[in-house]
């Protein structure tokens, strides 16, 4: 029995503008550590709604989420900023990073809002976490000076600079070409493989979901595999 | 709270617009430099004007009036004594001018703590004689020495020098009015004739003009010696004790003090010239308030700016508030940003508004009424650099708040799905 890093317990959620719609309903299931675990379903179905809930970001729902077995329930805003920043990572369909500084520093933010370890510790994990990613000599460039699949990757190293539990992902590979998402995914898979790092990927790629350790299929708000 | 961090966005944000931050900061420095050299330059007319008649004025006049006595003869007779007497037709006293026991009236003063400094003083009045014509006017015994120092009397002269009435025996400084009309010149001698009918020669060792055209076609001044002689008087006679006190807002206090204390009357400066603190008073409420609304306007800048700032950063937000950012750290962000502004553009602003004052303190300001000031007057208070500094920072810093506030309100989940 391995530790359970993330659980859903029977979470509803309703979008009440223009009209009360319900778009989850009755989502329970259960991550464990080191899972590389595949959210898939059309487009609308609620699958990205599911991940702003799991991420803490959207509160506005009912049901119970529990991350490191810890509720996040009734947790105050700044204290759920603070489970995001300590255990979960993310990466988006868009890069998301900040073009108003290098790629060392954007990797380095969230190591350096965590305050753990002193500022030249943090730049030389965020410096490991590049190397590993095979980015290190672009790690002075302007964040703007990318190309996509570099961002995605400098979003990854962003991602992992605080060692989190789990690593969400909304389409990561959704705005990048075919061998750019090819990377991506290799990314992933060695960290879950060799890293045994937890993650969580909503995406519509069949071809994506289909690589990953399990697939949760969702229609209409539900999950049903 | 990991503040360094929080500059060091601030920081970046503010270097990436740099443009924007600059116009922003330009804003605050303008209406700072403005308020202070306005205030500047408005306070120092105003003591210009002040100074006129208040530096000149003494705290407290200690003289005796001509007026009749308190005590009636009738109020101390037995059968009436506890009635109230109506008495009609009381004559003034022949109470002398002079002051009793001035000596030791003068020499308490010196040793009272709150007194800053006193001067003595003879008015005689007296007619200048031109050939047939004679002038009315007023010979005052000074003691030039006090007399410049507490009330800047030879700041006023504008020909010849003031030590020299107490130097050169038997002179005399002329109003500019009436050495104008007694056409006497420096070294010249005028006749004075007292009002008890004896002539006398005065030479004329300088000018003075005080900027009060009136004033100066009658006032003369020579030394109490002088004047003394003039009217056959002894070395103890003096009509006026002029006192100057280390705080100006206690005269009226202790005019009352004094009045009782030395049994002579005593009038106070704001008794004597009300009006003028009324005058400055609302010069200054004027500047302050062009002043403050130069900031405000400033103000309105540094919000637009920062709501245009919010408006394009709102992915940074979204994603800083998604990498574990709190709404309270965001919201810090965009307040130290605002206070940056505010202290940068603050900063300059002082030292532009220093410059400027520097710049008006070199106008040229001729005006014949006042002989002494060649430039336009500025008062370097260090004061209203620090309103300025104080407010600038207020100013931006509610600027600052409310689209700050709107900052840390971003759902970012709205703005990430929204792409």
């Amino acid at each position: 029995m391995s530790e359970i890093i993330l659980q859903a317990k029977n979470i509803n959620k309703d979008f009440h503008d223009p009209a009360t719609v319900r778009v989850l309903s009755d989502i329970n299931f259960s991550i464990n550590k080191g899972e590389f675990v595949s959210v898939t379903g059309k487009s609308g179905c609620g699958k990205s709604t599911l991940l702003y809930i799991l991420s803490t970001m959207d509160t506005d729902y009912e049901g119970d989420l529990l991350i490191d077995e810890v509720s996040m329930k009734n947790k105050k805003e700044a204290q759920l900023a603070k489970v995001r920043n300590e255990k979960i990572g993310f990466v988006f369909q868009f890069h998301y990073l900040l073009n108003e500084f290098s790629v060392i520093k954007n990797v380095m933010l969230p190591g350096l809002k965590l305050n753990k370890y002193p500022e030249k510790e943090v730049e030389q994990r965020a410096m490991e976490k590049l190397k590993m990613l095979g980015i290190e000599k672009l790690a002075k460039n302007n964040a703007k000076q990318l190309s996509g699949g570099e961002k995605q990757r400098v979003a990854i190293a962003r991602a992992l600079i605080n060692d989190p539990h789990i690593i969400m992902g909304d389409e990561p590979t959704g705005n990048l070409d075919k061998k750019n998402s090819e990377i991506v995914f290799d990314i992933f898979k060695q960290l879950a493989e060799e890293y045994n790092q937890t993650l969580l990927i909503v995406t519509h790629d069949e071809a994506f979901a289909n690589r990953t350790h399990r697939i949760i299929k969702m229609e209409d708000g539900r999950i049903i595999t | 709270m990991n503040f360094k961090l929080i500059i060091s966005i601030a920081q970046s944000l503010l270097l990436a617009r740099w443009k924007q931050t600059l116009v922003a900061a330009i804003g605050v420095t303008f209406s700072i430099a403005m308020f202070v050299s306005l205030l500047s330059f408005m306070t120092g007319l105003n003591d210009l004007l002040d100074s006129l008649i208040l530096n000149r004025t003494p705290h407290i006049r200690l003289f005796n009036d001509v007026k009749p006595n308190q005590n009636q003869p009738i109020n101390n007779t037995a059968d009436y004594k506890g009635q109230y007497n109506f008495i009609r037709s009381i004559k003034s006293g022949s109470s002398r001018p002079e002051i009793y026991n001035s000596a030791p009236i003068m020499e308490a003063l010196k040793k009272d703590e709150r007194v800053l400094g006193i001067a003595p003083k003879l008015i005689a009045p007296v007619f200048f004689n031109e050939g047939m014509i004679e002038i009315t006017g007023v010979v005052n015994g000074i003691d030039e020495k006090a007399e410049s120092k507490l009330f800047h009397f030879n700041e006023y002269i504008t020909a010849g020098t003031a030590a020299d009435i107490s130097k050169v025996p038997n002179s005399i400084v002329l109003g500019k009015g009436l050495a104008d009309k007694l056409m006497a010149d420096l070294g010249d001698v005028v006749q004075v004739t007292t009002a008890k009918g004896e002539r006398f020669p005065l030479r004329v060792v300088g000018f003075f003009q005080s900027g009060i055209l009136d004033f100066d076609k009658t006032q003369s001044f020579a030394s109490i010696n002088t004047v003394q002689k003039l009217l056959a008087k002894p070395s103890s006679y003096i009509t006026d004790i002029q006192v100057k006190l280390n705080d100006v807002n206690m005269a009226p206090l202790l005019a009352k003090e004094y009045q009782q204390r030395f049994g002579a009357d005593a009038e106070d400066i704001q008794t004597a010239n009300a009006q003028f603190e009324t005058g400055s008073f609302v010069r200054s409420l004027i500047s302050y308030a062009v002043g403050i609304t130069l900031l405000i306007v400033a103000g309105f800048g540094i919000y637009n700016i920062l709501n245009m700032m919010i408006y394009e950063k709102m992915d940074s937000i979204a994603i800083l508030k998604a990498t574990g950012f709190s709404g309270k750290d965001v919201k810090r962000i965009f307040i130290y940003i605002a206070l940056s502004i505010g202290f940068f553009g603050g900063f300059a602003g002082l030292i532009f508004g220093y410059l400027l004052s520097a710049v008006i303190d070199q106008v040229p300001f001729n005006t014949a009424s006042l002989p002494t000031i060649k430039t336009y007057p500025i008062n370097y208070n260090p004061l209203f650099y620090f309103i300025g500094a104080v407010f600038s920072l207020i100013t931006t810093y509610f600027a600052g708040w409310f689209p700050s506030r709107k900052a840390s309100k971003v759902d970012p989940v709205i703005i990430i799905r929204g792409k």
